[in-house]
């Protein structure tokens, strides 16, 4: 009885964001069937061509000639998006030996699992652009290349892990929404995947923290806790406001991003309140209220200086992740030199062994 | 007390303390395709687990479910094989006890397959066909590592001679149990030795062989792990998660 006192699944996050995932999903079949725009003769310019292409909604692919500038675009945001899975799993990854249920330890372990899953086929979407997964992990582990920051913070208690689900999935969830849509196919193709999966850990996340805020005083102070640690560090997850954002401008026009920060942003305050509301939580911001004329919710802006602060490396556990990540990268490494070593034997053998083969026939 | 119950908690134990120590690895694999391949074999472990905990419960008759025997028992309750609770240490340590755990689960999963306990029967008739996945996985594991680099060759035999002693305490007779433990050494036998020919590793000589397990008397690891797997459970008695 107490697992099954959600709202119904069209009511319970992601619902008609799943929707928008699908509708995705069909747009990319329809794109794929739609005759291409003709294939550009020997004499066309190819930069006209591929402008025609995203004009036309209709996807790059690897074998494409795209602009450099482009290339690199999306190498750094499908890479940072790969190190985000890879180190977010460590924040959740912090709670599985104490998760206080079997089920739950269950739930965890395959979500942490998950993204591990989406990290590896994130890294092979940036590989169809020429990039090697273990040139951008180098660069990861050398502080080159970027991680979403919300992983530099701490979690604390059970009920953190139950907030990641509701507020940073949800973030992530409205990010890539429309990343399904993206003009580059493998990228999309990979987010359709993602955002499905996505959406299932919200769910679980929301699950843990209903189950929270309806069980001992206790438990509720937790959930409560947790909701007002991550609220404002889930907001800053949508980036600077659009005014001070670097990228944006040409990756919309590209179709890599499709909608402003600021857009997002206020969508998922729009979407946070009305959960809020069914979990009995407290949206920890005072200005937080209805503005008829906007139809949304006017709301207290994240504190952008402290994102700066954690993006430069000063968050609470910027250190303790990359270590972390440095670490068992170094301890591995016996392991895959030995895996490597084995293969080229195993070839050598096999080699040899046909060679025989060869001379016996003969 | 009786064989059934006394069986369904051993292995329960034996599959829920695996899966805390291979859980231990997440985020820690040496590549990212090892850390999905550790999670996917701690989920077996779990799965199996649960469901033998919950039948053991049942068995019981005392009220108790799968959470109350996992959380709320003490380290001389536990009736799991000392193999399980050992420490992690490298990954040749890791690889090498999920070996040995594997070579035994298979085997004894299959005999179980075919019990008159309805139940035990569809457990491990279920589990056989995972611990016989997690037996390739461990065995390549042990072929590279012993067959890899001079230094992946010494930390794998240091590994296995680590281990070893801990399996004769697997095939220890099991009064009443509806599967002999000891009509299973033969097969473990006839997995492991070629394997770790292969693997191009000794097979140690046998003589120390430490036990208690299955009578609550484990090593001191097994006390650490306890205390942070049931600390928030225990913090907040009688609360549904």
């Amino acid at each position: 009885m107490y697992g099954n006192d959600f709202p119904a699944p069209q009511d319970a996050p992601g619902g008609g964001l799943l929707g928008e995932v699908e509708a995705a999903e069909t747009a990319l079949r329809e794109a794929a069937a739609r005759q291409r725009v003709g294939a550009p003769g020997p004499d066309a310019d190819l930069e006209t061509y591929f402008v025609d292409v995203i004009d036309a909604d209709q996807k790059i692919e690897p074998r494409d000639w795209m602009p450099e500038a482009y290339r690199k675009t999306l190498i750094r945001q499908i890479a940072q998006h790969a190190h985000s899975e890879i180190i977010g799993m460590q924040p959740e990854g912090n709670w599985i030996s104490r998760a206080p249920s079997l089920k739950r330890k269950a739930i965890l372990l395959a979500k942490v699992q998950d993204e591990a899953g989406h990290g590896l086929y994130l890294y092979a979407a940036a590989e169809t652009l020429g990039v090697s997964r273990d040139e951008l992990v180098q660069l990861l582990l050398d502080g080159r290349q970027k991680y979403s920051s919300i992983f530099n913070y701490p979690t604390l208690t059970w009920a953190d892990v139950g907030v990641i689900g509701w507020l940073v999935d949800g973030a992530a969830i409205v990010n890539q929404v429309p990343l399904c849509r993206c003009s580059y196919g493998p990228y999309a193709r990979a987010m359709i995947r993602v955002c499905k999966e996505e959406s299932f850990h919200q769910r679980q996340g929301y699950e843990i923290l209903h189950i929270l805020a309806h069980g001992t005083p206790a438990q509720r102070a937790m959930a409560q806790d947790a909701v007002d640690r991550w609220w404002y560090p889930s907001l800053a997850m949508f980036g600077p406001p659009d005014g001070d954002s670097t990228h944006s401008a040409q990756s919309m026009a590209w179709k890599i991003k499709r909608f402003s920060n600021d857009e997002l942003r206020q969508r998922f305050v729009d979407m946070c309140v009305q959960q809020a509301e069914i979990l009995g939580l407290t949206l920890p911001d005072p200005a937080l209220r209805w503005n008829d004329e906007r139809q949304a919710y006017d709301y207290t802006q994240p504190d952008y200086d402290e994102l700066m602060r954690v993006i430069k490396g000063q968050g609470p556990c910027n250190r303790q992740r990359m270590e972390h990540r440095r670490h068992a990268h170094a301890d591995g490494a016996w392991v895959r030199e030995a895996a490597t070593a084995y293969a080229a034997r195993q070839a050598e053998r096999a080699a040899q062994r046909a060679a025989e083969q060869e001379r016996v026939a003969a | 007390m009786n064989g059934p119950f006394d069986l369904a908690l051993a292995l329960g134990d034996d599959a829920l303390i695996a899966a805390q120590r291979l859980a231990e690895w997440t985020t820690r694999a040496p590549e990212m395709e090892e850390d999905v391949a550790l999670a996917n074999i701690a989920l077996d472990q779990l799965g199996a687990a649960r469901l033998l905990l919950t039948y053991a419960g049942e068995l019981e008759g005392a009220g108790r479910d799968e959470d109350a025997l996992a959380y709320l028992r003490d380290d001389r309750e536990f009736r799991n094989c000392l193999l399980v609770e050992l420490p992690n240490g490298d990954f040749a340590v890791t690889m090498a006890k999920l070996l040995f755990l594997s070579a035994y689960q298979l085997p004894l999963y299959t005999a179980l397959a075919g019990c008159a306990d309805e139940r035990l029967a569809a457990i491990g008739a279920k589990a056989r066909k995972e611990s016989a996945y997690h037996l390739d996985h461990a065995s390549l594991w042990a072929r590279r590592l012993g067959d890899g680099t001079a230094e992946s060759h010494r930390r794998m035999q240091a590994a296995v001679d680590q281990v070893w002693p801990y399996v004769h305490e697997l095939f220890a007779p099991f009064p009443g149990a509806p599967v002999d433990p000891t009509t299973l050494r033969a097969a473990f036998d006839a997995t492991v030795d070629p394997v770790l020919a292969e693997a191009t590793l000794a097979r140690p000589a046998d003589g120390w062989a430490p036990a208690g397990g299955r009578d609550g008397r484990h090593t001191e690891h097994l006390s650490y792990l306890l205390a942070e797997m049931q600390v928030l459970h225990r913090a907040h008695p009688g609360a549904i998660w």
